[in-house]
């Protein structure tokens, strides 16, 4: 692995299956008791959220914790960076204060690359503006592999705002690294520009592909792109593109359903798909989440041979 | 002043079509004498054995920040940073704060740059108002001024409206002016941070499609047409606009065309490293479109190379991508660049090829004549040295007046000159330019071609490579 996580693409198949099997390893200390190993001690990760994320924040801290890390959180909105300061000056900061790994949100595209040239700490990319999230895509790699014997030609439709979605780019990234047939799903606009070089297949009809997934990622749509008029409106999206309980019932009896959250309920998923427990592994992708950061911390930082 | 004789260069002079070996002597700031073995009596001899010697080059297309941004780039340091890269006219863009709209800031920048006296300066008149595209700004008042402005742009802000473009495309006949523009749909591009297309697409950053460019270039050329007016477009970037500005020329509407040292030499690609010092405005292209705009450049349906040197302060450039403004320096290495890029290379050995040396047949086994001989360069350019020369000097002034420079080197014209060694090779340090800010793309570049001297009605601006003031 590079010293920094920044994108999904800089993973081989073999780094990958590294952080899976070491995630499962560190999953069995949220089983404990007492949940907390002291792997990290004495090293400090710092959070830096430019833009809010409750979930992926939280996320990252209770997996820097559960390693005896110290964790600061800084975030953008009751910081100097309100006053103005930059993100050089921000790094600057928190190398002097001697750092040893910074986890930043950002709503620029490529920010986590800008951060890595200014510090020596290492830098993992917790989501760059329309650009990539690699650790969400780690953790739906996780939780598909907890359902699935193999990624090899597992088929995977991601369906929703592929043009505007971190996740989607990840999921391909990572997905396609290990072997998975990876279908998007959209109305055109919301598809990139020569979204075929991806190594993805391409559709339009969310009818038409359900039935023969394994796995059905659907994405966050946003109220603002309908705004921008990338769709109609919200009810023709959730008709020509939510997953709904008919829809549900479509597909492969084994197949499941995910999303990154947070969930536009009646939008994008209906509230009984969303709840499905014999569907829906939703939950499980905020559990897998934990244990997923755990595994990414302790191999960047650099600990001792596998703990548990 | 006294008497300069440049002896033994190579003479390209694309005004008068000259290339080959002469003498230039210059006298009391003006050429005095043109041809071979020049009588150097009473004058200094300056050796320029193995170098070229050309008219002073023209740039259509700078911003020198002056007035409002001095921090990153004044008058002084931009005609310093012009000198060095060959230059002996510039023409500063409007963009300025206050905005070049009247006769007063034309007058001011002319002003400025006489003063400083490295280049001369021919500034560009907004074409509306603060450039906020509502209301003509006083272009006859700008024309009349002290400044002489010939040339109006709104750049950077492009006249959205196609009624405002018609009318300044009329108005200007009067004096014969031309206007430039920026093509660029607003509503296309709106947030966009580079070019659309398959790495756009993979970075995550918003494109500007090349239609956003072609659309407008389409629409200017019709109102160019339909007016009878002078059309000159800033920095053509795409296959489609090449395309557009050739049919357009061969049905006579009167435009002319600049394309910039970075799109004929850099890709989308460079954006991978999210370093902003690769954002620029129309952005990096696709590699099939610098080969259009080069083959553009080459059979004359663009007219001019111009840099759209664009200093930005380092603290705007040190920042996430999207928040970085677009814009890059170009002054001090678009001649090298051009050399480098586009012409091809007369290295040593390969201008006087030697036959193979006859000799025992070589121990390692390979064939006679191959070991040790000099590689023979292909002249695998695009343009060859004096047409590269004509799109740095004759061809921006075709598409302006910019009196006294662009040749013909002859007797009794102004001695604006540069002197450049065609195959030395340097490496770009961005620490090291006369400019005030730091944003070449080039950094780190070994490029081929240094200038040597750059004179200025006869004196030395650049002497031996070093800006004398």
């Amino acid at each position: 692995m590079d010293k920094h996580l920044l994108s999904a693409a800089d993973l081989t198949a073999n780094d990958i299956t590294r952080v899976l099997d070491t995630a499962a390893h560190l999953a069995k200390v949220t089983d404990r008791a007492i949940k907390k190993v002291p792997t990290l001690r004495g090293r400090t990760v710092c959070n830096l959220f430019f833009e809010d994320s409750t979930r992926t924040r939280i996320s990252f801290e209770l997996a820097a914790k559960r390693l005896s890390a110290d964790v600061i959180n800084f975030s953008a909105k009751e910081s100097s960076v309100s006053k103005g300061e930059s993100l050089k000056d921000t790094a600057i900061t928190l190398e002097a204060m001697g750092v040893d790994a910074i986890v930043i949100r950002h709503g620029a595209s490529g920010a986590p690359w800008r951060l890595a040239e200014w510090v020596e700490a290492v830098v993992v990319n917790a989501g760059d503006g329309t650009h990539e999230h690699p650790t969400q895509a780690l953790l739906d790699l996780y939780t598909m592999r907890q359902r699935f014997p193999s990624f090899d030609g597992l088929k995977v439709a991601i369906v929703g705002d592929v043009l505007h979605s971190r996740v989607a780019r990840s999921n391909v990234l990572a997905l396609t690294t290990m072997g998975a047939e990876v279908t998007l799903v959209a109305p055109p606009t919301l598809l990139p520009a020569r979204v075929e070089t991806w190594g993805a297949a391409v559709s339009y009809d969310l009818d038409a592909v359900l039935p023969k997934q394994d796995v059905v990622m659907m994405l966050r749509v946003q109220l603002e792109r309908q705004r921008a008029g990338f769709f109609p409106s919200l009810r023709e999206y959730a008709r020509l593109y939510g997953l709904d309980a008919r829809r549900l019932d479509a597909m492969a009896d084994h197949a499941i359903v995910m999303h990154p959250g947070p969930m536009n309920r009646g939008v994008e998923i209906a509230a009984e798909v969303a709840d499905s427990i014999e569907r829906s592994v939703i939950a499980d992708q905020v559990a897998n989440g934990i244990s997923v950061r755990m595994a990414l911390l302790y191999l960047l930082l650099g600990g001792p041979e596998v703990v548990a | 002043m006294s008497r300069l004789l440049l002896k033994g260069g190579r003479l390209v002079d694309p005004a008068s079509g000259h290339d080959g070996p002469a003498d230039v002597l210059v006298d009391d700031g003006r050429v005095a004498e043109v041809g071979p073995e020049l009588d150097a009596t009473g004058a200094e001899v300056v050796d320029c054995g193995g170098l070229v010697v050309c008219p002073g080059l023209v740039d259509l297309h700078v911003h020198l920040r002056e007035p409002g941004r001095e921090d990153a780039e004044t008058i002084e340091t931009g005609s310093r940073a012009a000198a060095l890269g060959g230059y002996t006219a510039v023409c500063p863009m409007p963009n300025t704060d206050p905005v070049a709209d009247n006769a007063g800031v034309v007058e001011m920048v002319a002003a400025r740059g006489r003063e400083v006296g490295l280049v001369d300066v021919f500034p560009v008149g907004a074409v509306t108002v603060g450039q906020r595209g509502s209301e003509l700004a006083e272009l006859g008042a700008m024309a009349r001024s002290a400044a002489r402005v010939d040339c109006f742009s709104d750049d950077g802000l492009p006249i959205r409206e196609a009624r405002l473009l018609r009318l300044a495309l009329e108005y200007t006949r009067a004096f014969d002016a031309v206007i430039a523009d920026h093509a660029q749909d607003a509503s296309l591009t709106d947030g966009a941070q580079m070019h659309e297309g398959e790495v756009s697409a993979m970075l995550g950053l918003a494109g500007w499609p090349a239609a956003a460019e072609e659309m407008v270039v389409a629409r200017d050329l019709l109102l160019a047409e339909l007016t009878g007016g002078r059309l000159h477009l800033c920095h053509v970037s795409t296959g489609g606009a090449v395309e557009l500005v050739r049919a357009a020329k061969g049905r006579g509407v009167r435009v002319t065309a600049e394309a910039a040292p970075h799109h004929l030499s850099l890709t989308d690609e460079a954006a991978r490293s999210y370093d902003p010092v690769f954002k620029v405005n129309p952005p990096l292209r696709e590699k099939a479109d610098v080969e259009a705009v080069r083959l553009g450049l080459a059979d004359g349906t663009i007219d001019a190379i111009a840099t759209d040197h664009a200093p930005h302060a380092r603290e705007d450039k040190e920042v996430e991508w999207s928040t970085a403004p677009p814009g890059m320096l170009g002054l001090e290495t678009a001649l090298a660049v051009t050399l480098t890029e586009l012409v091809g290379d007369p290295a040593p050995g390969a201008r006087d090829p030697q036959p193979p040396i006859p000799g025992p047949p070589n121990r390692e086994g390979s064939p006679p004549g191959s070991g040790g001989a000099p590689a023979v360069h292909s002249p695998s350019g695009y343009l060859d040295l004096a047409t590269a020369i004509e799109r740095l000097t004759t061809g921006p002034g075709r598409c302006r007046r910019v009196p006294g420079h662009g040749g013909p080197v002859a007797p009794g014209t102004p001695a604006n000159l540069a002197v450049f060694d065609p195959a030395a090779t340097w490496t770009v340090d961005r620490a090291r330019l006369a400019s005030r800010a730091r944003n070449t793309p080039f950094h780190g570049r070994e490029l081929r071609g240094r200038v040597v001297h750059t004179l200025l009605r006869g004196a030395f601006t650049v002497r031996d490579g070093l800006a004398q003031r």
